[in-house]
């Protein structure tokens, strides 16, 4: 039966995976792809702290659902920014959005 | 003892698999397989939500990512015509990889020499009333907040990707 320490470095595994592509992609589809990732390493992480340490109180269940809705949020406000970006300048290259750069 | 060696077998199936489908959205030369590893990837991670019996959560994470915001990910990538670029990295990769391990492996070695306060009790079977019961009692205000905050991304959304008019 696996135990909490195998869903906390799966979890963290995740995490670093989804890190790693937000810091490295051009895209920023793909950059929102990789926070994603990083918001399931966070979910997976509660859950097992839910399941294992508090299985009678399900706080944890809670406090993932309200982060799945604040993901959705951010995905859908994210997407609107990217079609806005897309149509000023043409491409959604993260690299390229560089005029704040002193 | 069958159980515990189905939830043991499920989880490192499940496991490899999701950790597998996330290499692939960031290591993926084409933005539509990276999406489809990245659906992959949640359905994966619903699954291991299964192994939590964490059942509504797993509903819930099949319904709004890996049908919603999936969707809207790849409606992103069809709408802006970089998908022939390709899935391109930046001049960051090396300081980003470096990151990324330096990140796992102090997370892995907090994780492991932590003595967390296991408890022995069984979960409920079904999370569902209990977590009906908490979510409009203890967790109502936030409740209701989430439903603002759902509401004022919609408008915001709306508000941007109108666009200036023209006149």
């Amino acid at each position: 039966m696996a135990g909490i320490n195998h869903y906390l470095v799966l979890s963290a595994i995740l995490f670093a995976i989804g890190l790693t592509g937000a810091l490295a992609k051009r895209n920023i589809v793909t950059v929102l792809m990789a926070v994603e990732l990083m918001f399931n390493a966070v979910n997976l992480a509660f859950l097992a702290f839910a399941r294992f340490v508090t299985p009678a109180v399900l706080t944890g269940h809670i406090f993932v659902l309200f982060i799945i809705t604040v993901a959705a949020a951010e995905v859908a406000l994210g997407l609107a920014l990217v079609i806005a970006i897309y149509r000023n300048r043409e491409t959604v290259d993260v690299t390229t959005a560089d005029s704040m750069k002193g | 003892m069958n159980v515990g060696l189905g939830a043991s077998v499920a989880f490192w199936v499940m496991g490899a698999a999701a950790v597998a489908s996330a290499l692939g959205v960031v290591l993926a030369r084409d933005m539509f397989h990276a999406a489809i590893f990245l659906v992959v990837t949640f359905l994966t991670v619903a699954g291991l939500f299964v192994t939590l019996s964490a059942d509504f959560v797993a509903v819930a994470q099949v319904l709004i990512y890996a049908g919603a915001i999936s969707i809207l990910l790849i409606f992103a990538i069809l709408l802006t015509r970089e998908v022939q670029r390709g899935n391109l990295s930046n001049r960051l990769q090396a300081p980003a990889l470096f990151l990324g391990v330096l990140l796992a492996v102090t997370l892995v070695v907090a994780f492991l020499n932590t003595d967390w306060r296991l408890s022995a009790e069984s979960p409920p079977d079904s999370t569902t009333n209990a977590i009906a019961d908490s979510l409009f009692s203890s967790f109502v205000l936030p409740f209701e907040v989430a439903g603002v905050l759902l509401l004022a991304a919609i408008l915001g959304a709306i508000l941007l990707a109108r666009g200036r008019e023209e006149d």
